[in-house]
């Protein structure tokens, strides 16, 4: 009994280890996630170049980024990458996967060249597709003019700069959302299919009343990281446009980076930056509601 | 029959739509410049010319060597650091757990937009800039990294845990000699997302770097592609692409699995 309770003890004692084992994630917590929150609710309502002293200007960076037709610029330009990255993405990743979610040959060979653009660095995938996209040069001129098309002014219209990086981000990024898709198809439990199959429904029937619905969840979360994504696109343009031409590929993040890094203004940038995290959770948030409701 | 055969062409299609570009930088960085816009992949005039001409004009070799360092120790790090915070929450029972598991969560859901600015000023004040340490310290711990080994650690069995504190066994014992080993697929997952993370990031380089020895690879290429320093030689672009993927590309070869359900459960979770 007693033998018992010393065990007890000793385990108890062992136990209280704890606060060693999370001590440096604490300081690293204070340091580079609490310190810079606190931080940059200070830094809104500053005006500050690093070098000179903090000058308080209470919400005049808010006044000046509601009257900034570059911020409007840069929130809309990012809405133009969503609106058409979203849906490609959606229906380029279902495709594949519905393909891929069957008994076929190289499935594993398959999966894994769609999956690579994922693991190679941004920096890399915009210098490949800034030659293809070369309007003399590029491999996608060439290939639409062989077969008769006209060429396409990919990156130096103001039109199509955008939605050609949307394209470019889908490319890249698509394998993983083949991934999550193939998850949640092979989670649907096969008894429904084949009650359905009893019914007489047909493939599509099924694919439409069983495949979507019950695919909600990793559609919710396919949706939020590629907002998630589209909020943060950044090396793309900086590479492939520097956010021209006529400011259309001007995404937050380059904005935020050059009003900080070119102009030095870092309490303006911390504002960019507090108003498009605003911006990513109540998109985000918006999203999930109005897919959630969506009627099954 | 005719049903599968085209689904396998489409496929085909597909992985030549995604690997073609890769070849085409391959092929494109051994080729002569004035073939590369040629749609083949095929030349008879094969040379290293662009490699030699990308390792003398730029610190390539250095800023190879910057990556590695700084992506390895971020790995280490994350990885220790991420498996003993996820142990204590796991197993260990202690005041304030609780509320440091919600923080956690909590720091996940943060936009790094809102700590991006703030975290630059901090370097600065600290007289970081243009040092190894300002690269690594950001990440040196990752919520998301707690989160997925404290996951694991609660499913091993608390009885294994028990045995070896009464054999005397200490923690960090317990932690790094019994569920290490236990834990391989995990650390391996973690660690590969984490280096992938790392050796791909160029924001947080390009914003505490100036000093070109020090600048990391990606960011490197970055400068060299847009400061005009390539002076549109596409070969030597191509070749310092390739050279930039390859490490990635090498280590996907190896670790595709975990690579690919690490990325997928990090979606789940995330």
């Amino acid at each position: 009994m007693s033998q018992k309770a010393n065990f007890l003890k000793a385990i108890r004692q062992s136990e209280r280890h704890g606060y060693w084992f999370v001590l440096p994630y604490v300081i690293f917590f204070l340091l580079f996630v609490a310190y810079p929150l606190v931080f940059s609710f200070i830094l809104i309502f500053h005006r500050w170049n690093i070098v000179t002293p903090m000058e308080w200007i209470g919400l005049k960076n808010f006044q000046r980024l509601f009257s900034d037709p570059q911020f409007f610029k840069a929130m809309g330009n990012t809405f133009v990458f969503l609106f058409i990255h979203i849906p490609l993405q959606i229906v380029v990743a279902l495709s594949f996967a519905v393909l891929l979610n069957s008994k076929i040959k190289l499935r594993g060979f398959f999966r894994a060249v769609y999956f690579l653009p994922v693991v190679v660095s941004g920096v890399v995938v915009t210098i490949l597709w800034q030659n293809l996209y070369s309007y003399d040069y590029g491999v996608l001129n060439s290939i639409l003019h062989s077969v008769g098309f006209s060429k396409v002014p990919w990156l130096i219209d103001p039109g199509f700069a955008m939605p050609s990086i949307a394209i470019m981000a889908t490319w890249k990024n698509v394998g993983i959302y083949i991934v999550l898709f193939l998850v949640g198809l092979q989670n649907i439990p096969k008894e429904i299919y084949e009650s359905a199959n009893l019914d007489g429904a047909n493939r599509y029937n099924q694919f439409v009343k069983i495949t979507l619905p019950m695919l909600n969840p990793t559609m919710v979360l396919i949706v939020a990281l590629s907002t998630i994504g589209g909020f943060s696109l950044f090396i793309e343009p900086y590479v492939l446009t520097g956010g021209g031409p006529m400011q259309s590929t001007m995404s937050g993040m380059l904005y935020i980076y050059n009003q900080a890094f070119y102009f030095g203004h870092m309490g303006y940038a911390a504002t960019l930056g507090f108003v498009f995290a605003l911006a990513i959770l109540l998109v985000v948030l918006l999203q999930r509601k109005v897919i959630e409701a969506e009627p099954t | 029959m005719i049903r599968s055969f085209s689904k396998f062409s489409f496929l085909i299609i597909g992985a030549l739509i995604f690997a073609y570009p890769f070849l085409w930088m391959l092929a494109g960085s051994v080729k002569p410049e004035l073939e590369i816009n040629e749609l083949g992949l095929w030349s008879s005039n094969i040379s290293l010319h662009s490699y030699e001409q990308v390792l003398t004009k730029i610190p390539i070799a250095r800023a190879f060597l910057n990556s590695m360092i700084v992506s390895l120790s971020t790995t280490v790090s994350v990885v220790l650091f991420g498996s003993m915070v996820g142990y204590a929450l796991a197993k260990l029972r202690f005041f304030g757990s609780k509320l440091l598991y919600v923080l956690i969560l909590f720091t996940m859901m943060i936009p790094f937009q809102i700590t991006l600015i703030p975290q630059y000023i901090l370097m600065v004040k600290l007289g970081l800039t243009d040092t190894y340490a300002s690269l690594i310290a950001p990440t040196m711990m990752s919520a998301f990294s707690i989160v997925v080994f404290r996951q694991f650690f609660m499913s091993l069995p608390q009885a294994l845990i028990d045995a070896a504190r009464i054999d005397g066994c200490s923690e960090p014992g317990i932690l790094f000699r019994l569920i290490w080993p236990l834990s391989r697929p995990v650390i391996v997952t973690v660690a590969i997302l984490t280096f992938m993370a790392s050796w791909n990031d160029v924001l947080w380089p390009l914003m505490v770097v100036r000093e070109r020895t020090l600048m990391t690879m990606p960011q490197l290429v970055t400068i060299f592609v847009i400061g005009g320093e390539a002076e549109s030689q596409l070969g030597m672009q191509l070749a310092a692409a390739t050279l930039l993927a390859l490490p990635v590309v090498i280590a996907y070869a190896f670790f595709q699995r975990y690579f690919i359900e690490g990325m997928a459960y990090t979606g789940i979770k995330g």
